[in-house]
């Protein structure tokens, strides 16, 4: 995994509350978060069922000002920002000239010559100096991220209880979408995204604010079952729903296309960093692939096992194990073209024995209607 | 903390149990607890040799693996087929419908370096 070790440990704003829970806590891109309060399953449960709270304050902010912040950013990432309206969110990979991934951000367009990003906690100084080496635009870059709190409120329930804390007009925020609010006198943004597929809001916050607004939403959400969340149930939520998680299935030595992300790639918008190189890629196709497997074999496929296909070593699972959603043992890898279609067989070394898997439709995953 | 008086147990969280050379070993509530959710345990292969000390199977959680260490050597005489379709029995009954694998003992004095109940308490309370 590619973590950035940090010197000092640091510590969600709602750590002695998780504490005071008995919280297994785990380190995380230099953080120690809650790995899980009572059970990474019934975590899972509930924020598939009901309603979850995480705190993801680990997470970055970054804000980009200026004149040319849209020219600023349509030069280093590969989704077309220009198309943002204002108060729309746009998830794409920042990319590097070799079409390699530097991070993959959300981009927050809150009006002209000013947007904010959310960034991945282990890559907040990466981006950062990524931003500064290609401002050539004059534009502004401000790191917030240590004054801002993260939460992120997640579950078929977590709309109603959004509505009950905040107001009945946030139902209105439409999915990528974001809006402000005054709250306990101050300004805090109301973001209709997540990272478990399911419905939810994540809010953005000044971090003084996250114990009382902390208080606030455990007391509305005693009603509707609100449940805290660790990072444990985080990462089978998304893997669930196949959202990247950055180390894993992106890294500077995969490309948006090979790992599955066409979606965020307009070549047609302009210049950007590693363009060519995706423009070549379209033209004479990708060697690997993303795909999703199922065990078929008994084993859990973990993130780093190797992968082989007709007998040779053919690639490597970039995240895997257990679907509390689907009862089953799934996973992520990148595997040469030729051997990615669906319906085909592939073997995962797990302890050095080669335990069949099977190449199946992605997401494993969808959100109940 | 469940810590039956009539096991043994080793500092890595398994116990045993012996009726004459023929030895039972899971392992503890505090273990499952530490691990959660076990969702896959790779058994010993029957006839296997294991030392003590030394790695005879896997239990995997939904957050990772871990080893499973032989409390005493001798042969895998009989595993727990009943956790290939319920490992959560790890969980919801370590000492009894949990049990992981049975060992016919080869070294009778090596279970003189085992915990009783006792040492086996205060070992995990020191860790708390």
């Amino acid at each position: 995994m590619e973590v950035f070790k940090e010197v000092q440990t640091r510590f969600l704003p709602l750590h002695d509350y998780n504490k005071s829970l008995g919280a297994k806590f785990i380190e995380f891109s230099g953080w120690e978060v809650p790995a899980y309060f009572t059970s990474i399953i019934e975590e899972h449960e509930a924020v598939r069922r009901g309603a979850g709270f995480f705190d993801i304050s680990h997470m970055g902010e970054v804000h980009v000002r200026g004149e040319k912040a849209l020219d600023f950013l349509q030069s280093v990432v590969c989704n077309d920002v220009s198309k943002l309206k204002e108060g729309e969110v746009l998830y794409t990979p920042l990319m590097l000239a070799s079409g390699g991934v530097v991070d993959d951000i959300l981009i927050y367009y809150v009006k002209p010559a000013h947007y904010f990003l959310i960034v991945n906690a282990a890559n907040i100084d990466k981006d950062f100096k990524w931003f500064l080496t290609h401002n050539s635009f004059g534009v502004e870059v401000e790191n917030v991220s240590p004054r801002r709190g993260i939460f992120a409120i997640q579950g078929p329930k977590s709309i109603e209880l959004i509505k009950s804390i905040f107001g009945g007009d946030v139902e209105k925020i439409a999915y990528y979408h974001f809006a402000n609010r005054q709250f306990l006198g101050k300004e805090i943004v109301l973001s209709r995204t997540g990272y478990t597929g399911e419905a939810g809001f994540e809010v953005f916050f000044d971090i003084e604010m996250a114990c009382e607004l902390h208080e606030i939403i455990v007391e509305k959400g005693s009603s509707f079952g609100l449940k805290p969340i660790g990072f444990g149930a985080r990462d089978t939520l998304r893997l669930d729903v196949c959202f990247p998680l950055y180390g894993h299935e992106l890294t500077e030595d995969t490309t948006p296309l090979e790992a599955g992300l066409s979606w965020t790639v307009h070549l047609d918008k302009g210049p950007f960093l590693g363009r060519d190189v995706l423009l070549a890629q379209k033209k004479n196709g990708i060697k690997k692939t993303l795909v999703g497997f199922e065990m078929v074999g008994r084993g859990l496929a973990r993130g780093g096992y190797a992968v082989f296909h007709n007998g040779a070593k053919a690639g490597h699972v970039t995240s895997g194990g257990f679907s509390p959603s689907l009862k089953k043992n799934i996973g992520l890898a990148y595997v040469p073209v030729e051997a990615g279609t669906v319906g085909a067989s592939i073997d995962i070394e797990i302890r050095g024995e080669h335990v069949e898997a099977r190449i199946v439709k992605t997401p494993f995953y969808k959100k109940r209607r | 903390m469940d810590i039956p008086r009539d096991l043994k147990y080793t500092k890595t969280h398994e116990w045993i149990k012996r009726d004459g050379t023929r030895i039972r070993i899971g392992i503890t509530e505090y273990a499952q607890k530490e691990l959660s959710d076990v969702v896959f345990v790779e058994l010993p292969k029957l006839g296997q040799d294991v030392l003590q000390g030394r790695a005879a199977c896997v239990v995997e959680s939904v957050k990772a693996a871990s080893d499973i260490y032989s409390p005493l050597s001798g042969k895998v005489v009989a595993v727990n087929k009943d956790l290939e379709l319920d490992p959560a029995l790890v969980n919801k009954d370590p000492y009894g419908r949990g049990w992981i694998f049975d060992i016919s003992l080869s070294k009778q004095e090596e279970i003189n370096s085992l915990l009783d109940a006792n040492q086996y308490d205060t070992l995990i309370h020191q860790k708390a």
